[in-house]
Order: C-alpha cells, then sequence, then structure tokens
C-alpha cells in the first residue's frame, strides 16, 4: 500500500497566520514521509506548547502533544519503549532553548535515535511576541520594548559541543531543500538536530533578511564529515548564513548500546509472570 | 508477644561499615529463622559523624525496633556517649579494647562490659581496620551463643564478591568468636538457638517497591539519585540485564517523569522514585499524565522538608502534597504501604491500577519504610498477579476511525500503543476531543471534564470494596482506635502486643488508600470509636485533617513527631495508657 499526501492530512482546522513559516515545515515534513513511504503508524510526532504545538494535529501519524519544554524526554521515552517507531520532536525556539534547554545536550550525548526539529522564529509566538534565547541583541519585542539587552544562543554551535551526530540547519522559505534535510535526518541512525529558520509572519518577519542571506552548504563542497569545519560554520551568522548539513557521523546509538533491547520492542515483551525469584538471592 | 525480644544497636563513624555489618546480622538472625526489624540512622555526609544501626530481633512476626538495647557494638567512643541511656539494665556491651572511656561509668549503669581487641586482631590478621565490625560481630555470636556458621555464611555471600576480602572477614568474625568464648565462654548475655532456614527474605521498602515494579511487568525504570529513594535505582540498575529492563539516569527529573509517560504511552510500563523536592519538579508532568490518561507509577518516599532539609530522615510531610501535586482537577490514587510486604504488593497492585484506570498513581513511602529493613516470608505470586487494563496490542480491530479519547459508559477510552495497525493515537496535553485534536470548544471541555469524573467514582468504588483500602488490627470491637498511614504501621502494631500484654485492647486502623479517600469503609469502622487517637510523623497531622474534610469527624487525641525520627513502640504505649486513663 502506497502512503499519500493525502492520508497525511487531518480534519482539525489550521489555526496558524498566513504566511507562518510552519506551513512549510509542515508541508515538507509529509512530503518527506511520503517520499521515504513510511507507514503511518510507525511514526510519532511529539510537539512542545507553542504555535509550533499544533503539528500534531495537522498530520494524520500517531503524536504527542506534550506539556512546555518537554519534547525530548517524552520522545526518549517512547523511543526506549518501541525502538522500531520512528520517532521525531517538533519545538519552538522557546520550547527547546529556554524551558526545554536542559534536555537538548543529554539527548545529543545520549545519541537517542530521535529526530529534533525546532521551529526557529526567535520570537515566542503563541504568547504573542515576548523574547527568546535566540532573539537576536537589540530587538525590540513585547517584553524587551527597549531592545534586547542579551545576546542570543547559538543552537548548532550547541548541538555539536554536546556530540549531535546529525546536525543541520533548514529555511522555512525553501521547502524542497527542507523536505531534503528531514529525509536524511530520518535516514541517520541517532540523534538528528535540525534548526530550522522559521519567520513568524506576525511577530517577526525575517522572510526578507534570510532569503537574502542564506546558502547551501552543499553548493560549497562542506566536508559533513569535518567537525571543527562544522563548528566554524555554526559561527558563521552575518551577511552569509549557511544551511544544510553542518556535521554528520555514524556512532553507536543509545538503544544499541543496550543489550536489553535487543530483540522484539519493550512494548511488545510479555510480562505476564515475570520471574522475580532470581533476586531473592540479594535478600538472603 | 514472642518470647525472644532481642535488640542490638552497632554505632560508629560514616565509613566504619556500620549499615553493612547491621545488615549482616539482620540477614544472620533471618536466616537462623527470626524476624527482624533494623533501621539505619545516618546524617547526610560520607565521612565523620555518627551512623547507627538499631534492631530487634524476634521469634515472632515483628515490624519495627525497640527502644531499649541488649546489646550494644561501640565501634568509637561516641557510640557509648549517645547510646548508653537505651542499655537495657545487664544489657552487653561490646567495645573495642583500643578505645579510651571510663568503663566505671557504664559499669554503674548496669552494663556488662566486654573489652575486645578489635583492632589487635585486625592487626594480626594485616586487615583494613574497617574489618573491627567482622570481629565484633563474631564476638556478638558467641555473647548469645548463636551459630557462628550463619554469620560466616552471611560474610561469604554479601562481600563474596571479593574472595579475598570475604574471607579475611570470615576469618575475622572467627577470631572475635573464638575470644569471647575463650575468656567469657558461650552465652554470656542470653542464649538464642538457630532454628530452621524457611527462606524467608531481609527486604528494605525500597527493595519491595523496586520487585514490585518488575513483577508488575515494568520494562523502563528512570530517576534522579534522591535520599531516600535512591536504593530503588541502584538495585534496579544491578538486575536490569538479569530482567531485560532499561533502566536510566536523566538529567533530572522533570525528564525522568515525562521519560516515564513517552515509555507508556508507547507500551512500556514505568516508575519513576524520588523525594519530596524532586517530585516538586515532576508535578506539572503529573497532571499532564492525567490529561493525557497515560499511566505512570510515581514513589514518593519522603523525608524531612520543607525544601532540602533533612535528606536522611523520616518524615510524613508530603501527604497533602501529593493528594494535590499539580494543576487542575484530575483522579489519581494515592497508596501508602505501611511495611515492606505491604509495598511490594501494592506496587504491583499500583500498575494494574493505573493501566485499569488510566491515571497516575503515586505509592508514598518514607525514609523509615524505604530504607529500613524487615524480615517477610517470601512473597507469594499468586497475589501478585499482572491485570492489563483496556488495552489494544498488534491490531485494531475496530470498524470505525481509532479514536484515544473515545466517550465510554465508564470513561475508560481502549488504549491502543502507537505502532498499532490501522489505529493512529493521538495524544494530547492540552484539552481535546475523543481523537486527540486540541479544542477549547465549551461543549467539549465539559464532556471530556465529565469523562475522566467518571473514572474517579468507579475508582471510588475501587477503593471502598478493597479490604487493602483500610485495615484494621487488635480488638476490632474496641472503643479506643489509634489511625494512621504508612510506616507509622510498624510502631503502633508493637504497641499493640505491648499493651495486649498488659490487658489493654485498642484497635489501630491503617488507611493505606488515601485518594481517593475510602469514606464509607472509615465511616463503618470508625461508627462505634469513642476515642480517636491520631498517630503521625509529620507537624500538623494531615491525615486528621483529611477525616475532617470527608467524614466530618476530627482525631480526640494527637500523637505527631516531627524530628526526622520514627516512632518507637513505647511512645504509642505511653500516649494510649495517657487515653484510656
Ligand atoms: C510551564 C509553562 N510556562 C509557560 C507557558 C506559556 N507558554 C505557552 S507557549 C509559550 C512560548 C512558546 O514559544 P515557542 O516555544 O517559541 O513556540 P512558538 O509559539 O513560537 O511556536 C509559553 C511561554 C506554558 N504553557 N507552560
Ligand atoms: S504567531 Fe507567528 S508563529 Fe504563530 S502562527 Fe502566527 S506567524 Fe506563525
Amino acid at each position: 500500500m502506497t502512503i499519500t499526501l493525502a492520508q497525511l492530512n487531518t480534519k482539525a482546522t489550521i489555526t496558524w497566520c498566513p504566511g507562518c513559516g510552519n506551513f512549510s515545515i509542515l508541508t515538507a515534513f509529509k512530503r518527506a514521509l511520503v517520499e521515504l513511504q513510511i507507514p503511518r503508524e510507525k511514526v510519532v510526532v511529539i510537539t512542545g506548547i507553542g504555535c509550533h504545538g499544533k503539528f500534531g494535529d495537522y498530520v494524520n501519524v500517531n503524536s504527542f502533544h506534550t506539556i512546555h519544554g518537554r519534547v525530548l524526554p517524552i520522545a526518549t521515552g517512547i523511543k526506549l519503549a518501541n525502538k522500531e517507531l520512528i520517532v521525531v520532536g517538533f519545538s519552538g525556539d522557546g520550547d527547546a532553548y529556554a524551558i526545554g534547554l536542559s534536555h537538548i545536550p543529554h539527548a545529543a550525548r545520549r545519541n537517542i535515535d530521535v529526530k529534533y526539529v525546532v521551529h526557529n522564529n526567535m520570537i515566542f509566538g503563541l504568547t504573542t511576541g515576548q523574547v527568546t534565547p535566540t532573539t537576536p541583541k537589540g530587538v525590540k519585542t513585547r517584553s524587551t520594548p527597549y531592545g534586547n539587552p542579551e545576546e542570543p544562543l547559538n543552537p548548532l554551535a550547541l548541538a555539536l559541543v554536546s556530540g549531535a551526530t546529525f546536525v543541520a540547519r533548514g529555511f522555512a522559505g525553501d521547502v524542497a531543500h527542507l523536505t531534503w534535510l528531514f529525509k536524511e535526518a530520518i535516514k541517520h541512525k541517532g540523534f538528528a538536530f535540525i534548526d530550522v529558520l522559521q519567520p513568524c509572519y506576525t511577530f517577526y518577519n525575517t522572510y526578507e533578511y534570510f532569503r537574502r542571506r542564506v546558502y547551501k552548504l552543499e553548493d560549497v563542497g562542506h566536508d559533513i564529515t569535518d567537525f571543527e569545519e562544522a563548528l566554524k560554520k555554526a559561527y558563521e551568522w552575518n551577511d552569509k548564513i549557511p544551511i544544510g548539513i553542518f556535521y554528520k557521523v555514524r556512532k553507536p546509538t543509545f538503544e544499541e548500546t543496550l543489550p536489553q533491547l535487543k530483540g522484539e520492542p519493550l512494548a511488545l515483551r510479555d510480562i505476564s509472570d515475570v520471574n522475580i525469584e532470581k533476586a531473592y538471592v540479594f535478600l538472603r | 508477644m514472642g518470647s525472644i525480644y532481642f535488640t542490638y544497636l552497632i554505632g560508629g563513624e560514616a565509613g566504619m561499615g556500620v549499615a553493612a555489618s547491621g545488615r549482616m546480622l539482620a540477614k544472620t538472625f533471618t536466616r537462623g529463622g527470626y524476624y527482624v526489624f533494623g533501621m539505619i540512622d545516618y546524617p547526610s555526609l560520607i565521612r565523620g559523624g555518627h551512623n547507627f544501626y538499631h534492631a530487634t530481633v524476634s521469634d515472632e512476626r515483628i515490624w519495627s525496633l525497640h527502644y531499649n538495647v541488649d546489646l550494644i557494638i561501640a565501634l568509637n567512643k561516641d557510640t557509648l556517649d549517645r547510646h548508653l541511656s537505651k542499655l537495657k539494665k545487664k544489657g552487653s556491651i561490646i567495645v573495642d579494647s583500643d578505645i579510651k572511656y571510663d568503663k566505671s561509668a557504664l559499669e554503674r549503669q548496669g552494663a556488662r562490659v566486654f573489652e575486645i581487641p578489635l583492632t589487635g586482631i585486625v592487626k594480626e590478621l594485616g586487615a583494613l581496620t574497617v574489618v573491627r565490625n567482622s570481629v565484633a560481630l563474631g564476638a556478638s555470636m558467641a555473647l548469645i551463643d548463636f551459630d557462628l556458621e550463619v554469620l560466616l555464611s552471611v560474610i561469604r555471600k554479601e562481600l563474596g564478591k571479593r574472595k579475598e576480602i570475604a574471607e579475611i572477614n570470615v576469618e575475622a568474625a572467627k577470631r572475635g568468636y573464638s575470644f569471647v568464648v575463650e575468656q567469657y565462654g558461650k552465652g554470656v548475655q542470653c542464649t538464642i538457638r538457630p532454628r530452621s532456614d524457611n527462606g524467608h527474605l531481609v527486604i528494605t521498602g525500597n527493595e519491595a517497591v523496586a520487585l514490585g515494579g518488575l513483577r508488575a511487568g515494568m520494562k523502563t525504570y528512570f530517576a534522579y539519585p534522591m535520599t531516600p529513594a535512591s536504593p530503588v535505582l541502584h538495585f534496579l540498575a544491578n538486575v536490569q540485564f538479569d530482567f531485560d529492563v532499561v533502566v536510566v539516569q536523566p538529567e533530572n527529573e522533570i525528564a525522568v517523569i515525562n521519560m516515564a509517560i513517552g515509555a507508556w504511552y508507547a507500551g512500556s510500563r514505568s516508575m519513576v522514585a524520588t523525594s519530596g523536592g524532586g517530585f516538586a519538579l515532576m508535578t506539572e508532568a503529573i497532571g499532564q499524565a492525567a490529561m493525557t490518561e497515560i499511566p505512570v507509577v510515581v514513589v514518593l518516599a519522603q523525608r524531612s522538608g520543607p525544601s532540602t532539609g533533612m535528606p536522611t530522615y523520616t518524615a510524613q510531610g508530603d501527604l497533602r502534597f501529593a493528594l494535590h501535586a499539580s494543576q487542575g482537577e484530575f483522579p489519581r490514587f494515592v497508596i501508602a504501604p505501611g511495611d515492606a510486604e505491604e509495598a511490594f504488593y501494592l506496587t504491583v497492585r499500583a500498575f494494574n491500577l493505573a493501566e485499569k484506570f488510566q491515571v497516575p498513581v503515586i505509592i508514598l513511602t518514607d525514609k523509615h519504610l524505604a530504607e529500613s529493613h524487615l524480615t517477610v516470608p517470601a512473597f507469594d505470586l499468586k497475589k501478585a498477579k499482572v491485570e492489563r487494563g483496556k488495552i489494544i496490542v498488534g491490531k485494531y480491530e475496530g470498524s470505525e476511525e481509532y479514536r484515544r479519547y473515545k466517550i465510554t459508559d465508564d470513561g475508560i477510552s481502549p488504549m491502543a500503543f502507537p505502532g498499532t495497525l490501522n489505529a493512529i493515537v493521538k495524544v494530547n496535553s492540552s484539552e481535546h476531543n475523543e481523537y486527540g485534536f486540541a479544542t477549547a470548544d465549551a461543549k467539549n471541555a465539559e464532556i471530556m471534564a465529565k469523562k475522566r469524573l467518571r473514572k474517579l467514582e468507579l475508582m471510588q468504588e475501587e477503593v471502598e470494596n478493597c479490604e487493602e483500602s483500610v485495615k484494621v488490627y487488635g480488638d476490632e470491637r474496641s472503643p479506643i482506635a489509634i489511625i494512621g498511614w504508612g510506616s507509622t504501621k510498624g510502631a503502633i502494631l508493637e504497641a499493640l502486643k505491648i499493651l495486649e500484654a498488659k490487658g489493654v485492647n485498642v484497635k489501630f486502623v491503617q488507611v493505606v488508600f488515601l485518594s481517593p479517600f475510602p469514606t464509607r469503609r472509615l465511616q463503618t469502622i470508625l461508627k462505634d470509636v469513642r476515642e480517636l487517637l491520631l498517630v503521625e510523623n509529620n507537624v500538623t497531622g494531615q491525615l486528621g485533617s483529611l477525616l475532617r474534610e470527608h467524614l466530618l469527624r476530627a482525631p480526640d487525641e494527637y500523637l505527631l513527631k516531627f524530628n526526622g525520627r520514627p516512632f518507637y513502640p513505647h511512645e504509642v504505649v505511653s500516649k494510649v495508657l495517657e487515653v484510656v486513663k
């Protein structure tokens, strides 16, 4: 049975603002699933709280709309319970880099086979336009009416130094490129991190800004196996902003290092009559 | 009462092996056919300070340690200063002959002092100083004329990972034993003859909870270390390969609980254990489990608070916290085992209830229950069976599209796990419709709140129809009742034995399920009670306030203790005698 784009649509009415970068991310993700022909039952999408959080309602696969900032731990639990699922998390930049930041380095160094997409609009969308950790310095938002006094965080550098085995940046203004990134991330075995430049049409419209600056790493012969080069590229943020795969390496995933996970997924094991008597030796 | 009650106390600095010696002795008596309750008391530090292990041994089932001591093993002088007042008349003290202390002062108190060259023997053997405790354990066996071989078998097993270390400790114990036999003879203190080993276990509340989880088919365990819950993590980490359980220590308790919820959403029974501070971090996600209707089992091992409090001391201060943790209104079970044996069976039950009702279940323990040792018979696995909820595995066979939050008569929707053929499983921590799509529609919100409320009604019935939700001990017809929950059970049951011997007959009402509150059962049980004595290890009498809330009845008398220490039986006895007067 083939998987079609139509099957991935849901009955839910989309409530994003017209022109929102989230539409491109949704389209790219659905296209990636169709192009890879992944059965819907095998995919789980986890979303945080924010405009991006509605994502799960708009794609007809398993989904978990969690609380603010907890996409990665939920995704980790799901993958451990059933390693055969394709587990993809979607967070806003507030969800990922503010309230949820404590989880990123650990998911990365654990190398759990989870894909993590950050809708980085550099603003709190759903709460109507406050500053986030990636808002550039000096930008006026509702909570920084005199300009943001803080330096922004560098998400790609963070992912790289934390040990992520797949690090990429996408741009919501280029759906074809984003589709390709999603496919590569899903095919990668291990933690895949994609920061997506996602203009917020209503509170922080950056389409023109990014359109003028982004270029593709594939076009300049970037070596995705070179960690130091990747880190250099992660710091490139001026009149040229790179998108594409910065770094990719194959390392054992968290699941692969756990002998308990060999064989059937945990969720399908027989638990009807566990023999605990073999633990009595510790209690005598 | 049993004919033998023997209480021992081993004291020393952190690092002197006090906990290990206490545990080995508890195992020795258990293998010798006796029952033990043993408590470790230690401040939160790694070296120095004062640790002691305090335990009572009996020939019948025992539930708590008794305060007064027959034998003190003093690994340092501090132990003598601190615990002499607990020593019974004609009680014995084993003391290292290298320690400087005032022997006549001890003897004036009626103590029998046995100076044993603990350090000397260890030096002769060329062993580490810590081996002194094995010499003392051997010596103690001679004082009570117990079979040394039982102790040696325990030492060999406990230290058996490194054979040479086990053997040097065995030798040390033998020397201590012979020293006493030669100098003083056998059984100078008393005679406790080994009985047949009936395969009983020495188990802590923490180990019981861990074992309960394993029996319940838990496949994923997540925890961030926090006293007094950390031993659950240690135990499970040790046996993870034997049981094919994944044990993970994530970055914090927020990650812990969310991983557990994610894992059970995907079909793996999951548990977490923590103490008050970690539980505080978990609260938002406990509401999430309720809203998404994903089961999860949370163990809250209480310690003294507020804030960091006294990390290694006991308390029952988090009852209200467990009952109300998280925003919004939703059903939950809160279950408080009173001893390690109950902790095992109730943990299995907790998993079954969590899945049956698709709700969070909180198991309340405390340091005294979690870390103390209790001798229990091997578990009856027929009474600890896995009961799965309304789950759908493999393939969804329904004719209509699968709805995770399908409205049903009982409020419980069949739960498919992701990966199930023909089912798309959408869960949502925002208010949602039957399919799991977010909506703020007023009518839908009411329907969904009522669906969750119907589960609460069913859970209430479950509690009212369950013998174990409230347990009654002692003279059931007595108009005088002690009421309590959790680990105070031990001291109260021992007090009941003492009171009965004095001809004072009262009953003890143990509230095991605290949410939903077993109102009707308690009404019946307390109907003819004239004097109601509340016993709690907290400042404000939290169960007392629940009685007022649910039964419109306040306790008549209060026995509250909040210094981090558990109740001793004699404290309960004195209070009861005051009340009956
Ligand atoms: C614990 C908690 N704190 C605050 C909020 C309120 N809140 C909802 S969405 C949001 C910010 C979302 O911003 P972002 O993650 O960037 O997502 P976007 O809306 O831009 O997609 C906040 C602060 C919440 N839901 N939970
Ligand atoms: S507020 Fe911004 S992020 Fe949210 S839907 Fe509108 S455009 Fe998109």
